[in-house]
């Protein structure tokens, strides 16, 4: 059995790149300014990981984490 | 001005390691063999150039430098001759620092959003269509000067909300200041005065006559303390946005078209899956970066093991960053379906480019649209290539020929 992924955006390192929203739309959400949170609790739904893996590859703050539950 | 100093002849560069030149006619042409000679002699390299510079020459060097606002200073951020004085409201927030900084960034952001951008596509579309209408029954084309230029710049002006015909008009004003500017201070002064100028006329009008675009949003825009803008402020942020919307977009439409006309395998993937092209376009962003900042440093400290000293400026070269192999499993190839791509092509760190969800938009828009009329193109051989010199690097002549090779 797969692990459970929950993802999350460390708002002081998010500088607001967006390529975690156009990589794993489901998971993230922008705010006006177009800064990055995880949407809801972070939790990663069952079929999504890579693409929770793909967008924390991509930041270029290094501001997501996925943690492993 | 009269006391501006004349354009200098810079000396041919001999040793690139410790006496390097970004406007060198060699780095113009092909910049990435000399980053890999710089990066292989040390993390910080020093020219006597231009004042005394420093350059950072791998992505971890240029990501503690971008991430220290305490000794590098935005103040200045383009590596000149000259040290020209500092005004205030020069352009914020790219030429802010902390404090001051983040209020005048927040204010540019709401309008530049993802979803902001999504609504501008309709119009990004249809005049790219209508500029390939202009020549595609000719065969041929100079694809930067007839494509890649007018999309950035109508793009702007229909967000500003000047008319999109006066687009030479600006294009001019970013060459003397980006180009022409580096060596002859009077042009960069004679554009900054036309341009605002310019932009007072269209902020009077809307004093009486307030408008839906981005200059009456930013007429109408409150500082912390609820009041409007000083006009020097709205005025520094028009001349931003005009600038820095330009030529960074052309120049990385531009790029991209030179790589597909040459790379007809990568042509054919992206034609076969145009679902990944907004892959393709971060792994173009990161080969071809058009746009190298600047730092002043303030205070004395130590970058990568390397000591720096106050009074120097910094070569923040964002392109050579993304050119560094221990970040980027092969760094010199163009891998358009790269998965991992931290690439640092719009900045790190609190000055990331205000523009970049525009910047992406407008590049897909600019090659779905190409790609789905002009399949077969190649480069002419009759004609040649040229790149801009200095901050901003893109093709500013790129003559193709169009169809099917005979």
């Amino acid at each position: 059995m797969t692990e459970r992924l929950r993802v999350h955006v460390d708002p002081d390192k998010c500088q607001g790149h967006a390529r975690c929203k156009a990589l794993a739309p489901e998971l993230f959400e922008l705010d006006e300014y177009g800064n990055a949170h995880e949407a809801g609790d972070g939790t990663v739904p069952p079929g999504l990981e890579d693409k929770a893996w793909l967008a924390k590859s991509n930041c270029p703050e290094i501001a997501i984490d996925v943690i492993e539950e | 001005m009269s006391d501006a100093s004349p354009p200098a002849a810079h000396p041919p560069v001999t040793d690139w390691v410790h006496d390097f030149d970004h406007t060198d006619p060699q780095w113009t042409e092909d910049p990435f063999p000399i980053w890999d000679e710089l990066r292989a002699a040390s993390p910080v390299v020093h020219t006597e150039r231009f004042l005394g510079c420093y350059m950072p020459t791998t992505y971890e060097a240029v990501r503690e430098i971008a991430n220290d606002t305490e000794h590098f200073s935005s103040r200045r951020i383009i590596v000149r001759d000259v040290r020209p004085e500092v005004a205030r409201n020069a352009a914020p927030p790219i030429t802010s620092d902390p404090p001051v900084h983040k209020p005048a960034k927040q204010l540019l952001l709401p309008p530049f959003t993802p979803d902001a951008m999504k609504k501008l596509e309709p119009r990004m579309r249809a005049i790219c269509n209508e500029l390939i209408d202009g020549f595609i029954a000719d065969g041929k084309v100079d694809a930067a000067a007839r494509y890649a230029k007018y999309i950035p710049v109508r793009a702007i002006a229909h967000m500003l909300g000047i008319p999109e015909s006066d687009s030479d008009l600006f294009i001019n004003w970013i060459h003397m200041i980006l180009e022409l500017g580096i060596k002859d201070e009077s042009k960069l002064l004679q554009a900054v005065q036309e341009m605002s100028a310019y932009f007072s006329a269209h902020i009077e009008a809307r004093k009486d006559k307030p408008t839906d675009d981005l200059i009456s949003y930013l007429m109408n825009a409150k500082d912390k303390e609820g009041n409007p803008l000083e006009d020097s402020h709205v005025l520094g942020s028009l001349r931003l946005l005009l600038i820095a919307g330009i030529d960074t977009t052309w120049s990385a439409i531009g790029s991209s078209l030179w790589h597909l006309a040459k790379t007809p395998g990568d042509r054919e993937r992206l034609i076969a899956e145009p679902g990944l092209i907004p892959t393709a376009v971060e792994e173009l962003l990161r080969a071809y970066s058009p746009v190298t900042m600047a730092r002043e440093v303030v205070k004395e400290t130590t970058i990568s093991g390397c000591p720096v000293k106050a009074g120097n400026m910094v070569l923040l070269s964002f392109p050579a960053a993304n050119r560094d192999p221990k970040m980027f499993p092969d760094a010199d190839k163009v891998v358009i379906d790269r998965r991992e791509n931290r690439h640092a092509a719009f900045g790190l760190g609190i000055h990331r480019c205000v523009g970049s969800n525009l910047a992406r938009m407008e590049m897909q828009v600019a090659l779905e649209e190409w790609l789905k009329r002009i399949p077969d193109f190649q480069l002419d051989p009759a004609g040649a290539v040229t790149w801009s010199q200095g901050t901003v690097r893109g093709p500013r002549q790129l003559p193709f020929l169009l169809g099917k090779a005979m």
